[in-house]
């Protein structure tokens, strides 16, 4: 993905390539977090084989089962975010799958696998309409994404109380409940059909001209639509790839408690998704993205939910925490912060080696949207 | 802004002068295409008074109209913050979750014994605090503000959390009860009088200082001006980046002083107030006529908008066939309509 690795051979040149990575530091945050949780109880990262569930179990594999959903919004965010857009209703999509599935598998009464595979079907065919509806008020009206994807936030979570008329449904099917719960070959299904959703979408992306395009129409929209880019119909297919993936999110997380909770599945998980892909190096301001940056930031967030339950810190208290690792990582990335240090350091050894005496940066609005601001990582 | 001055004579050759009522009205249009959704919102608000009286009957009297501006009086002071963020291009979606923080930490404070006065003024603060990092943000940091007030937003529901997960209970002798107690203005039969809390009057003042600030003051020129085009203002010398943050910052002290009014009326706090607050702000403001791109706005329209939702949930309550679940997905619905409308009317001027 990033390729512009330097020919310098020195080892510090190289090591430093690879920490301009953003998500090498994200692994590193796991391990981190694997330690704490390590030198908290040494036995943490023991995996053992169940007989009874027939397969892996363990504090890893309960965190890759976290990260599942995760993994969906976040690859769908990332390629949202490349074109300069945002998802915020992607939670919503969760919820009404969800709603969707289990309304139509208490409504069907039969555990058969054909009728948990219509409900699967089903749910990502509705939450793939909200996506269309995203996708047509983005690229052929032309609305800010921001303001779209808000109003399909709250009104998607209204229509999934519709859906399933304000009550918490419960539903039984067994095939249904395998696709969260299950093993294959000793392995989570979820696990796996999550990896396999990540690396399918991965390789569409790269392989072909698709991620080229989408980070194109995220540079400069204009620019790409002169240059023959179909940008209408790639922000439309953005949305709706988005909005399908969170349904498999919704799906996943319904289908290893067989409940939809209307007012908690899905919700906040916007943030979780734009945490995700931020930490994985993606830029808000669109025009680049790496989708295995978003997996590693996904698998980061699901440790930190892990590891702050294990703690015994009130989880009611992760969402503050997490917007205030944000705020870190724009601070971070910011160019202001890099013209303080400048400022310090330059007045530091007083010399007079030019010291620009930058202003904080003009904030450079593009024509099409002036809230677009520009952030240069 | 630019309505008044967009009247002024020109050599225009379409309108002939001669033309029947209909040609003059599409003139009248033509010039006035900013302040259009403002008087469609009216109109609106007036055919939904006139439906309801016919259908429902019992909304033009005095009790209705009180209720009507004593439920919806935050509403009005968090759309009147959106007016002032959203006519500089930004926006605030952190207004619901700041009012959720102040509330419940307002009341958890005045409950272990702290001065009513002293916990409303912090509750106002709390919020001011959380509007000056939304700015900073936005003004140093480059993050766009939607993305900013939403990191906000999760901050401060996450904080409201941590606080309490159940209702906090205002003391009943508290003195923060005082803004929500009904005073009669006029005196009806039965229990149909007119009644007024001073969290109306306090919505009101909010309303005139905000017209005054937007359009009588340099700071209010600077407003529309950066949201007319931020690098012009810039280049024009205006006050940018203190404009900015002011913004961001008055934002979030009046979504403070909106947890305090809606405090004083409910008496209870809970981590889960003001949930969709920011679409309903959004949307009272974008009803209002305020142009979601930027540079024009009217906060009295504002207003209007926030007293359009109100009588939304009066009609919808009164006509009770609705599932109050579908509340939010309506006013989705109003608020996409009047998003489409003004991108008619904007395209229509270009």
């Amino acid at each position: 993905m990033s390729t512009t690795t330097t020919t310098s051979s020195s080892f510090g040149e190289r090591l430093r390539a690879v920490g301009r990575q953003q998500f090498v530091w994200a692994i590193v945050a796991i391990v981190l977090l694997l330690v704490i949780n390590v030198i908290k109880d040494p036995t943490y990262l023991s995996v053992g084989y169940s007989d009874n569930l027939g397969g892996l179990r363990g504090n890893l594999v309960d965190i890759l089962r976290a990260s599942a959903p995760i993994l969906m919004i976040a690859t769908g965010m990332a390629l949202v975010i490349a074109t300069g857009g945002i998802d915020l209703s992607i939670g919503s999509a969760m919820v009404i799958a969800g709603a969707v599935a289990m309304e139509f598998l208490s409504a069907s009464g039969s555990s058969s696998l054909g009728t948990a595979a219509l409900a699967l079907l089903l749910a990502l065919l509705v939450a793939g309409v909200l996506g269309v509806v995203n996708g047509v008020l983005v690229s052929v009206v032309g609305l800010q994404p921001f303001i779209s994807t808000l109003i399909m936030m709250l009104a998607g979570r209204g229509i999934a109380k519709v859906i399933t008329g304000g009550q918490n449904t419960t539903a039984t099917s067994e095939p249904f409940r395998w696709i969260a719960n299950g093993y294959v070959i000793g392995l989570p299904v979820v696990v796996l059909l999550a990896v396999v959703i990540v690396v399918a979408v991965g390789l569409i992306v790269r392989r072909s001209a698709l991620g080229l395009m989408i980070e194109a129409i995220g540079i400069d929209a204009e620019a790409a639509r002169l240059a023959g880019v179909n940008k209408r119909a790639i922000i439309f297919t953005v949305y709706v790839a988005a909005a399908v993936l969170g349904g498999m999110a919704g799906v996943f997380a319904t289908a290893s408690v067989m409940t939809v909770d209307v007012s908690n599945t899905g919700n906040q998980m916007e943030l979780d998704a734009i945490l995700a892909v931020v930490i994985g190096g993606t830029s808000l301001a669109g025009g680049k993205f790496s989708i295995r940056g978003a997996a590693v930031g996904a698998v980061l967030i699901a440790t930190l939910d892990k590891t702050v339950v294990f703690l015994g810190v009130p989880s009611s208290a992760t969402p503050a925490f997490k917007a205030a690792v944000i705020v870190i990582l724009f601070l971070i990335q910011s160019p202001w912060l890099h013209t303080q240090i400048a400022k310090l350091r330059s007045s530091r050894t007083s010399s007079s080696s030019s010291p620009p005496t930058s202003t904080p940066p003009a904030t450079s609005a593009t024509p099409t949207t002036p809230t677009n601001a520009e952030v240069t990582a | 802004m630019s309505v008044q001055t967009a009247t002024a004579p020109r050599e225009t050759p379409t309108p002939t002068p001669s033309a029947g009522p209909l040609a003059r009205v599409t003139g009248w249009m033509r010039t006035h295409t900013t302040s259009l959704p403002t008087w469609a919102a009216l109109v609106i608000f007036a055919g939904m008074v006139i439906y309801a009286e016919v259908v429902y009957g019992r909304i033009l009297q005095p009790s209705t109209t009180s209720n009507l501006l004593i439920n919806n009086s935050h509403l009005i002071i968090i759309a009147v913050a959106l007016t002032f963020v959203i006519i500089t291009g930004g926006i605030d979606l952190s207004v619901g979750a700041v009012i959720a923080f102040s509330s419940v930490a307002g009341v958890m404070l005045a409950n272990a014994g702290w001065n009513a006065y002293l916990v409303m003024v912090l509750m106002i603060a709390f919020g001011a605090v959380f509007g000056l990092i939304s700015g900073w943000l936005i003004q140093y940091l480059n993050v766009q503000p939607f993305i900013a007030t939403l990191a906000m937003m999760f901050l401060a529901r996450g904080l409201a959390s941590t606080l309490s997960t159940v209702p906090e209970r205002l003391g009943d002798d508290s003195a923060i009860r005082a803004l929500g107690t009904q005073i009669k203005i006029y005196d009806g039969p039965k229990v149909n009088d007119f009644v007024i809390t001073p969290g109306v009057i306090i919505a009101l003042l909010v309303v005139l200082g905000a017209f005054f600030v937007l359009h009588r003051t340099r700071t209010g020129r600077t407003i529309y001006a950066i949201g007319g085009k931020e690098q012009s203002a810039q280049l024009m010398g205006l006050p940018v980046h203190r404009s900015k943050m002011l913004v961001y910052v008055i934002s979030g002290s009046l979504s403070g002083l909106a947890a305090v009014v809606y405090t004083a009326r409910l008496g209870i706090a809970q981590n889960i107030t003001g949930v969709g607050w920011e679409l309903d702000a959004i949307a009272a403001a974008v009803i209002g006529g305020t142009l979601l791109t930027g540079g024009a706005g009217f906060v009295l329209g504002s207003v209007i908008g926030a007293l359009v939702l109100g009588l939304m949930n009066v009609i919808i309550s009164r006509d009770g066939s609705i599932p109050p679940e579908m509340t939010t997905v309506i006013t989705g619905g109003v608020l996409l309509a009047f998003v489409l409308l003004q991108r008619a009317v904007v395209r229509r001027r270009e």
